[in-house]
């Protein structure tokens, strides 16, 4: 298997609860691949995986492999902190922080790497919110807080905030799931014209949102991979069973 | 070194330096206990623990007295202060949705914080001063009583908020009147947090110094006499803690060792209840899955 | 549920049952809150003759002397100011350091066990600290902290003169131990209560542990820590016994840590079985003096810290 991203006989545990199970999955580079499946089958544990924010949670565990670049994240010598740097993450609550304005948002990752450099971060700003298209939105405000956006302004200021750490890939983890029709039309936008310069992952339980950008899909159940290829497969023309009946509706 | 050893040397010392801060705390806490054992344990025997304190240093003085005092004054103030608290707690948690209700909560929750010597001028206002009674147990009692209030009825409100609200309907579907159900929900349901509450406030007064010095004062003989002064194990220690005496430095330590028994025991055992009543870790991890599960869904 | 059960026909209809319990538990409640109040006025018109004697002057004079009957509350004031900035100063960060420790950085199972140890702190009564002080800290501190400090700080006012270990220094550290359980555990609490998806955001931003807590935690947390070290402020301000037994009791200013000092509590415990007439009234009105000041400063906390108020150790502070 090869891709930006390939786990290789993957588990993960909650406790004793066994959430993914024993997954082989080759992301492919500059393409957005869905991950499907009814509520708790394991989707997000599994993208929680690929940057090492599953073992944030208390009891949990990862068995397996999770090769970037063919390079085991989970290796001894790579740091969890690495790892993000290259690996960002959204989240299905937009999750700003409250105490800083939308500008420190947007650099809080650098500041971290002992940026200083006005014109740098600046710069950073201004490219990170265009690409997140929330400039023209923002930027005659950009020292309100973080939270007096609206819900959807504040998940777009999310991605602005992990893509100006430069990453490789973006995870997303329902990242529309809290948001109105408008706000995910302009997100899914988003995220077409990002998928030529990053790598990207985008967990939902909507399968039209799937269908619309994904190229390629994964469709989980029971923490299991059930199906994984082409968008236009799974959902025209899937192999299992189990797929079709999930895609048509008749469960989940 | 590039920034990311950096951070990660600053990481490193930082969780070191919250360790050390925790360390640096608990050595007092050892040190207490291990000096009070050590001194303490020594001047205990049957005799000490049975006679009163003459205060002249003599043989053949003891802590009994005092003990006797300080389970007097625990009493009395269980008395007044563990009903009070209960129903007040019930008022705020049953019917306290309303202007009443907020003000005597945050009053309680200042009152809970309030310097305890200023208790004791209260008590001493009303009891000492206010009532002719002078120096003596009830005026004590009084003092712990106002402490021990804002304890039990916070206490008391946060376990019948656990109590869910499908219980209270259920009786009240049966039929049952409000106060009769909600006695009923209490009785049943928030039987262990009040418990819990009260042991802790009992524990909480039994240490009190300040507030004694200005109420109950201070008596060399037996007493039970709700008007007269009586002897506590704290104060016993206040009194002898600097006697070139040493008999009287000794009560002082025998005291300290009594008094730090009960008051940690108390601690202690409430602590082992609750920590048998909540889940094993293995039941929170679930806990927290599940709730992941349900934030999805 | 089983089937509904037919009820006895109560001898006065339920609702006016009803009512008259939650009058009754009313009263009960609001019993409480309006004794504390009438006792606070009956304070005040026990202090009336020191206040009609003295007047506002009181607050500064610096004076106290029974056998003239003169009393001024200011080196009490002072007393209590500066071995509360001392605890204050000392405590803080200490605390911060802990809540920082069980709330972000300690292994799960040890958190339980480690704050109910730190807990554990506030049971133990004042008294008990103070004889502790006096036997096992005070030579420690007489004979190495001290003579360190007035080695290094010796030039400047706040180490003058010789180091007895009774006094304003020893009374601060004594202090700062026994406000750390206050703060720590509130402002614990603070930082337990900041959602996950905070540290979440940080986590992902390639932030380490350290970081994480800084811009994720302790910002988000900042309003709930500043009003725990209020809350330990107020304890200090009113603690008793431990400082009364190692301030060494002198009735002046002195702005040396290595003098002996007095607070207002501490000159209370000290006078009060002996103090009657004016001087007693004298005592009162600093009884008043430390009552509005315990309660601006507990009402600032509750404004800051909410409800998290109900972290604070139960256990007690023997004050």
């Amino acid at each position: 298997m090869e891709g930006k991203i390939v786990t290789e006989g993957l588990n993960a545990y909650f406790g004793e609860v066994h959430a993914v199970k024993n997954v082989g999955l080759g992301i492919k580079q500059n393409a957005i691949t869905a991950i499907i499946g009814p509520s708790g089958c394991g989707k997000s544990t599994l993208i929680r995986c690929m940057n090492r924010m599953h073992e944030v949670v208390r009891g949990a565990r990862v068995k397996g492999k999770v090769l970037l670049d063919g390079k085991d994240i989970y290796g001894p010598a790579t740091s969890p902190v690495m790892v993000r740097t290259k690996v960002g993450m959204v989240f299905q609550k937009p999750n700003p922080f409250p105490t800083m304005n939308i500008y420190d948002n947007v650099v809080a990752g650098l500041r971290l790497n002992g940026e200083r450099d006005w014109k740098k971060l600046d710069t950073v700003v201004e490219r990170s919110l265009k690409l997140a298209a929330l400039w023209d939105e923002v930027k005659d405000h950009l020292d309100a807080s973080g939270v007096s956006i609206s819900g959807g302004q504040q998940q777009r200021l999310c991605i602005a905030r992990a893509l100006a750490v430069q990453p490789e890939v973006l995870l997303l983890d329902e990242p529309c799931s809290a948001l109105d029709p408008i706000a995910t039309a302009k997100i899914e936008d988003l995220l077409f014209d990002l998928k030529d310069k990053y790598t990207i992952v985008i967990v939902t339980h909507n399968m039209q949102q799937a269908a619309r950008i994904s190229d390629h899909t994964a469709f989980m159940y029971l923490g299991e991979l059930v199906e994984y290829g082409d968008t236009k497969k799974i959902f025209e023309n899937p192999d299992k069973e189990l797929t079709e009946k999930y895609i048509t509706g008749r469960f989940g | 070194m590039n920034t990311f050893e950096v951070r990660k040397l600053k990481n490193e010392l930082a969780s070191a330096a919250a360790l050390a801060c925790v360390i640096l705390a608990l050595i007092p806490l050892m040190y207490i206990l291990f000096e009070v054992v050590k001194t303490g344990a020594p001047a205990i025997s049957w005799q000490f623990l049975t006679s009163r304190t003459v205060g002249t240093g003599g043989p053949g003085e003891g802590i009994g007295n005092a003990i006797l005092g300080t389970l007097l004054l625990l009493f009395y103030a269980s008395l007044i202060g563990i009903p009070v608290g209960l129903l007040t707690g019930i008022y705020v948690s049953e019917y306290g949705n309303n202007r009443i209700g907020y003000t005597i909560r945050f009053f309680n929750d200042v009152l809970a914080n309030f310097p305890s010597i200023v208790i004791g001028l209260l008590a001493y206002a009303l009891v000492v001063d206010l009532m002719r009674l002078g120096f003596s147990l009830i005026a004590g009692s009084f003092a712990l009583a106002i402490i021990m209030i804002p304890i039990v009825s916070n206490t008391t409100e946060e376990a019948l908020r656990m109590v869910p609200n499908s219980l209270r309907e259920g009786a009240l579907a049966l039929g049952v009147p409000r106060w009769r159900a909600t006695l009923k929900v209490v009785l049943s349901n928030g039987r262990n947090g009040v418990a819990t509450g009260t042991l802790l406030a009992i524990a909480r007064i039994a240490g009190e110094t300040a507030p004694l010095i200005l109420t109950a004062f201070y008596s060399s003989y037996w007493s039970a006499s709700l008007t007269e002064p009586i002897a506590s194990l704290p104060v016993t220690i206040f009194r002898n803690y600097n006697s070139p005496s040493k008999v009287l430095l000794e009560q002082a330590w025998g005291a300290a060792l009594v008094l730090i028994m009960i008051v940690l025991s108390i601690n202690i055992s409430v602590r082992l209840l609750l920590r048998n009543r909540t889940s094993n870790g293995k039941r929170e991890v679930m806990k927290t899955w599940k709730a992941r599960l349900s934030r999805k869904a | 549920m089983g089937p509904s059960k037919p009820t006895k026909s109560p001898r006065r209809p339920p609702s006016d049952w009803d009512r008259l319990f939650e009058l009754g538990v009313m009263a009960v409640g609001l019993s409480t809150l309006v004794l504390v109040w009438a006792l606070v006025a009956k304070m005040a018109l026990d202090a009336l003759p020191s206040m009609e004697r003295f007047g506002p002057g009181f607050l500064t004079g610096v004076v106290w002397d029974p056998t003239k009957e003169v009393f001024g509350a200011l080196p009490f004031i002072f007393g209590t100011l500066l071995t509360s900035g001392i605890a204050f100063i000392i405590g803080v960060p200490l605390s911060i350091g802990i809540a920082i420790y069980l709330s972000e950085l300690a292994p799960p199972w040890v958190r339980g066990p480690l704050s109910f140890v730190v807990e554990l702190l506030a049971a133990v009564p004042s008294v008990i600290y103070g004889l502790w002080a006096m036997y096992a800290l005070r030579p420690v501190i007489a004979n190495d902290i001290e003579p360190f400090f007035k080695s290094v700080l010796g030039w400047t006012p706040l180490f003058q003169g010789n180091a007895v270990g009774l006094d304003k220094f020893t009374a601060g550290i004594i202090l700062a131990i026994m406000i750390i359980p206050t703060i720590a555990s509130v402002s614990k609490e603070a930082m337990r209560a900041v959602p996950d998806t905070q540290r979440e955001a940080a986590l992902s931003l390639g932030a380490t542990s350290y970081e994480t807590t800084r811009i994720a935690v302790l910002s988000y947390a900042r309003s709930g820590i500043f009003g725990a070290c209020i809350l330990g402020l107020g304890r200090a301000l009113g603690e008793t016994m431990a400082v009364t037994m190692t301030i060494g009791n002198a009735n002046r200013i002195s702005w040396s840590l290595l003098d002996p000092g007095q607070t207002m509590a501490s000159l209370i415990a000290n006078n009060w079985g002996e103090a009657q007439g004016i001087q007693l009234s004298a005592l009162i009105e600093v009884g008043l003096v430390l009552f509005f000041v315990a309660l601006l400063v507990n009402l600032f906390a509750r404004l800051m810290v909410g409800r998290v108020l109900k972290a604070v150790p139960s256990t007690g502070v023997g004050l």
